[in-house]
Parts: C-alpha cells; sequence; structure tokens
C-alpha cells in the first residue's frame, strides 16, 4: 500500500506542477458547458411512434396509415390508454406517440373541426421538434385532401406536448453529451498520454525494475484521474443544474454511480492505448481519433443514430459514450431508474472488465 | 551467494525471431566487485543486463542475481537490485527531494530511512541547498549524479548502470566515478555497461561483447597483457573489428 500511496502522491505532482494542462482538465468542461448552445439538426428518418386510438374510424385508420406510410414514421405500436403513452416513452422505444380523442371522425365531420395530440419525447429536442412539424404536415395533407373533396372546410387541430422538456432546450441534450466527452477526454487521453510519457523518459523501466508490481503502476496511475473525473462530474452537475437550469429528475446517487462506471471505461480505455502506443503524440493520436470522434458522430449526441445506415448503428454500440449518453439522458431528464437502464449499465460494466483485463495482460507481456 | 558470487550467467541466450541477441554468455560477479560490460552499439550489453535485470526473459541457458533465479525469483531480484536506466531515470517536474521520497516508498523503506538518507545524500553531494529544486533546473551532471544515488537509495546488494555517463563532461564524469568506488567499498556490486574506453580501465573485471558473445573476460591490465595493448581502448579496437554485426 504504501508503493501504491507514494505512487498517487507522485502523479498529483505531476498534474498538479503542470498547471496548462491542469487548467485544460478543470476548465475545459465549464468552457463546453458555456459554449455548446446548440446542437446540429439532421432529418429524421423512420422514427419509432405509438398511436392511440381512442376513436378507431376510417378517418384514425386512413391518418394512422398515412402517418405509417411516410418515410419518416414507422408505427411500433397501438396503445390502448393513455397511461401506457408515458411507459413506452420511458422504455426510450418511441420517439413520438399520436393521440387520437374518441369521436374524431363524427367531430370533424359533424362540427368540421377535430383534435389531435402529438406527443414527442424532448429530451432530444431537435428530433422532437422535427417529429412534430412532420406529423403535423402530414396530418394537415390530409385536412387538405378531404376539405377539397368534400368542398367543406374541415379543421384538425394538433396539439403537441414536449415530454421532459417542454421549453424544448439544447441543454437538456448536450449536457450529457459533454458529460461523455469531458469524461472520455480526462481520462482516456491523459491516462494514455502519461503513461507513455514514463516510457519516453525511461522513468517506466526503473518503474518496472522496482518491487512494485506492474499491475499496481497501472492502477495507481488510474487513481488520480478518477478522482479529477469525480470534480469534472461535480461541476458539470453544478452548472448545468444551476446555471443551464437543466433538472436532475432522476436519482443523483445513480446517475453519479453511472458517470464513474464510464470514467472506469474511460479510464480502461485509456491504459489499453498507453499499452499500444510508442509515444504521446501517438498516445493523443488514438485518443482522439479512436475515441474522440466516434464518440461525437456515433453516441447519438449530436447526429441521431436512428438515421444512420444499419453498418453504423451496429458500429455504434461499441462506442462506450452511446451507453452512457442513453443512459444520462434517462437519469438526468427523464427521470428513469436503474430498472431501466440496467441493460446500459451491464454493458458499460462488461466493456470496463474487458478493456482493464486487456490492459493489464499486454502491460504484462510488455515485461516479458 | 555462495562463494561470493553475486550473478551467475550460464549460457544464457536472448533470440528475437531469428536474430541472436545475446549469444550463449557465461560470466560470474563476485561481490563488492565493479564488473564493466563492455560492447560497441548493438552487441547485446544492454538486452543481457535487461535479462539480468527481470526486464526481459531469457530464450534459454541459466542465471541468478543476488542468489535468485531470474526466471522463477523475480520478484526476490526486484528487491535486491538498483537499477539507472540509459535514459534519465528522475521525474524532472518532481524536486530533489520528491523523488527520494517516491524512490523510498516504492521499495517500502519507511518515513525515518528516507528523511535520514535524503539528508545524508544531499550532503554527500554538496546539494543541500538545491533539496527542494525541481530537478529539470539542475544541471546534467548533477541530476546523473542524484540518479545514481536514488538508484542505491535502498541500499541493494546490486545495482545496475545502463551507460551511465552519456553526454557528461570528463569532470562529471571522474566525480560520477567516485562515487561508483564509494558505493562498491559499502559492498554494493556494480553491474556497468559503458563504451567509454577510459571508464573500462576503473573497473574491477571487464568483459568484452562482440556480436552478442563474451570475447574476452579478465582484469583492464590482464586484458592489456593477453593483447599486448598499451589501452583498453587498443584492446577493444582489436576484438571490435571483428564484429560482423552492424551497430544501430
Amino acid at each position: 500500500m504504501r508503493q501504491f500511496f507514494s505512487f498517487i502522491k507522485k502523479e498529483f505532482y505531476h498534474i498538479w506542477r503542470d498547471k496548462r494542462t491542469m487548467f485544460i482538465l478543470l476548465g475545459m468542461p465549464v468552457v463546453q458547458i458555456v459554449i455548446f448552445g446548440f446542437a446540429l439538426t439532421n432529418e429524421v428518418k423512420n422514427a419509432k411512434i405509438a398511436i392511440l386510438d381512442n376513436s378507431k374510424d376510417a378517418a384514425t385508420t386512413s391518418l394512422s396509415a398515412q402517418l405509417n406510410a411516410s418515410r419518416y414514421f414507422d408505427i411500433e405500436k397501438n396503445l390502448v390508454s393513455y397511461t401506457q403513452v408515458e411507459e413506452e416513452f420511458k422504455k426510450g422505444k418511441i420517439k413520438l406517440a399520436v393521440v387520437f380523442p374518441q369521436h374524431f371522425s363524427e367531430d370533424l365531420l359533424h362540427f368540421n373541426k377535430a383534435q389531435v395530440q402529438l406527443i414527442a419525447d424532448a429530451s432530444d429536442p431537435n428530433t422532437a421538434n422535427q417529429l412534430t412539424n412532420y406529423a403535423t404536415a402530414i396530418i394537415m395533407d390530409y385536412q387538405n385532401r378531404i376539405t377539397n373533396e368534400r368542398k367543406l372546410p374541415y379543421t384538425i387541430n394538433t396539439e403537441m406536448r414536449m415530454l421532459y422538456n417542454p421549453q424544448l432546450k439544447g441543454a437538456f441534450n448536450f449536457v450529457p453529451g459533454v458529460m461523455a466527452m469531458v469524461l472520455l477526454l480526462v481520462c482516456t487521453m491523459m491516462t494514455a498520454i502519461t503513461i507513455v510519457k514514463e516510457k519516453e523518459m525511461g522513468t517506466m523501466e526503473v518503474m518496472l525494475v522496482s518491487p512494485m508490481r506492474p499491475q499496481m503502476v497501472v492502477l495507481a496511475k488510474a487513481v488520480p484521474y478518477l478522482l479529477l473525473s469525480t470534480i469534472n462530474i461535480a461541476s458539470i452537475l453544478l452548472l448545468s443544474r444551476y446555471v443551464l437550469e437543466v433538472p436532475i429528475n432522476g436519482s443523483l446517487i445513480l446517475l453519479v454511480f453511472e458517470s464513474i462506471l464510464f470514467t472506469l471505461v474511460s479510464l480502461s480505455l485509456g491504459l489499453l492505448i498507453s499499452s499500444m502506443a510508442g509515444s504521446q503524440q501517438a498516445a493523443m493520436f488514438i485518443s482522439l481519433i479512436g475515441m474522440f470522434l466516434p464518440t461525437i458522430m456515433l453516441s447519438g449526441f449530436m447526429f441521431p443514430v436512428e438515421n444512420m445506415p444499419l453498418p453504423l448503428r451496429i458500429v455504434s454500440n461499441i462506442v462506450p459514450a452511446k451507453w452512457y449518453y442513453n443512459i444520462v439522458k434517462s437519469v438526468m431528464i427523464k427521470g428513469v431508474g436503474l430498472h431501466v437502464i440496467w441493460k446500459e449499465t451491464l454493458i458499460l460494466g462488461g466493456m470496463m472488465l474487458f478493456f482493464l483485463t486487456l490492459a493489464i495482460k499486454r502491460f504484462k507481456i510488455r515485461l516479458a | 551467494m555462495s562463494n561470493g558470487k553475486v550473478i551467475t550467467a550460464e549460457q544464457l541466450t536472448k533470440r528475437f525471431g531469428d536474430f541472436v541477441a545475446v549469444d550463449h554468455i557465461s560470466f560470474d560477479v563476485m561481490k563488492g566487485e565493479i564488473f564493466g560490460f563492455l560492447g560497441a552499439n548493438g552487441a547485446g550489453k544492454t538486452t543481457a543486463m535487461r535479462m539480468l535485470c527481470g526486464l526481459s526473459l531469457p530464450t534459454s541457458g541459466k542465471a541468478t542475481v543476488a542468489g535468485f533465479d531470474v526466471f522463477k525469483e523475480n520478484e526476490k531480484i526486484k528487491k535486491s537490485i538498483g537499477y539507472m536506466s540509459q535514459k534519465f531515470s528522475l521525474y524532472e517536474d518532481l524536486t530533489v527531494k520528491e523523488n527520494m521520497e517516491f524512490y523510498g516508498g516504492i521499495y517500502h523503506k519507511s518515513d525515518k530511512f528516507i528523511k535520514e538518507k535524503t539528508t545524508f545524500i544531499l550532503n554527500e553531494l554538496h546539494l543541500t541547498k538545491e533539496g527542494n529544486k525541481l530537478v529539470k533546473s539542475l544541471p546534467l551532471g548533477w541530476k546523473q549524479k542524484l540518479a545514481f544515488s536514488v538508484a542505491i537509495f535502498h541500499e541493494p546488494e546490486i545495482v545496475f548502470l545502463d551507460e551511465p555517463t552519456g553526454g557528461v563532461d570528463p569532470v562529471t564524469r571522474r566525480e560520477f566515478w567516485n562515487m561508483i568506488y564509494q558505493a562498491a567499498d559499502r559492498g554494493i556490486t556494480v553491474f556497468v555497461t559503458t563504451h567509454y574506453m577510459d571508464e573500462a580501465e576503473y573497473c574491477s573485471r571487464v568483459s568484452i561483447m562482440v556480436d552478442g558473445r563474451i570475447e574476452a573476460l579478465d582484469t583492464p591490465s590482464q586484458l592489456k597483457k593477453t593483447y599486448e595493448a598499451a589501452s583498453m581502448d587498443e584492446v577493444f579496437l582489436r576484438l571490435a573489428r571483428k564484429a560482423v554485426r552492424a551497430a544501430d
């Protein structure tokens, strides 16, 4: 243990003395949270929707068929009660729900006026906005057609409800994304760089000749960055809660637990990269290209994964940030518990074990 | 440590694929000796040393260090040896004292031991005032002397020095060798690789490696007699000319 603590102390001296890096590490999340105002929008295709049809008449059947026929929507489920709507959203399967009230067709024919409600998952505000716009357009199209057919002015009012994020704040979307990016940067890149630095400096050799076990060296390297990451998690959450006013609807403990789990995955990846890279530059490039780009592109944070071609959707599954991003969104914004995100949690746990084992194994091989 | 041998190597070999970096070398090193390990670049000195330190696993042969087997008792060997690498082995962004504290901690030394030893070393090196300075602010010669002090900080039985005096001026090199003598006087066995022939003269015994094999092993004066040479430089050139392997 003494070795372990001596090592950690030394590691903190490194971090503390390198003021510029420390400033970047601790300041970056703050800067990113503040400047990351607008996520890019993109077209949404084949979004899964649910229909709650309380009327079940010719008009609603026809409208549902048209929604389903458009390239924007696929009807995933037909619901029977209003309570199911919320359930489906929490499961994360659907992006939009269309609710037809009772007597839809009668209202339309007799009073020339009917209502339809669109409920969207606005924890991803851009997608929610687009989906409701598409749906409204399809409904308007239908309305115009029957108006022309019967030469009577029919009106269908669409009422929208943006679930979870009524004001459609972009922050709801980018806070989870920034968390994933910052943790990845601090943990993966910094750990990889500092280990490779010791190799370059020749100090790693001295360490390996010492009685300190290689596994200990690897773990002791990771601990300071785990601590730094918890500071970052705290600062991001505080900023997003009190400056951007993003609520934390779910359990804070669960959110912190999941963040630490993701941190451990990132650290393991950093250790793995350090065992492959020969120089600090190489470590940086592998981290940036191998970790950062996939995180930005494939985690769903900037571009909706569901629109991507199948190969990319498959690839996105091996990007740890995708799972973490879903977890943070679910816990923080939808307020769901572990029973909904256990699958994502297990996947992250499995990834951590896999990368860590591989990293320690590779580290030992280098010794022999 | 029967017969006062602290290092024994028998037919020690290291292959990297088809390349035989170290080719069946055998030698013994006695306690308290300064054992010079000479050879041109690429002769296999560093590889041989890395095998003895446990940084590299031998392909075949036998070796013991401080009485422990290099194949099976790696962990025990590590406690008994010190090592100074070719590259710099101190942390530049740590102060002199912090470096010592760190290495002391890595070798399980008590706070009291670390404190006393640090004060002692700083006195010896006349660096008392520099104790709280960052290592990077010190001149190269001082760093090298400090690196050696740190390598024997935990009072190992054997210290391995891998080309410790590269890039240092002759005066500092002389001072560095005085430190090596002092360590040897305290009973620490010194195993040193070098390609400075004047340094070879300072060693108790010298082995000269050519193309992965030990071509000669004796005291400097005996070697000069055998090869009818005036200096170690001549001995070395005579042997090294036989090399077929290109230097790296």
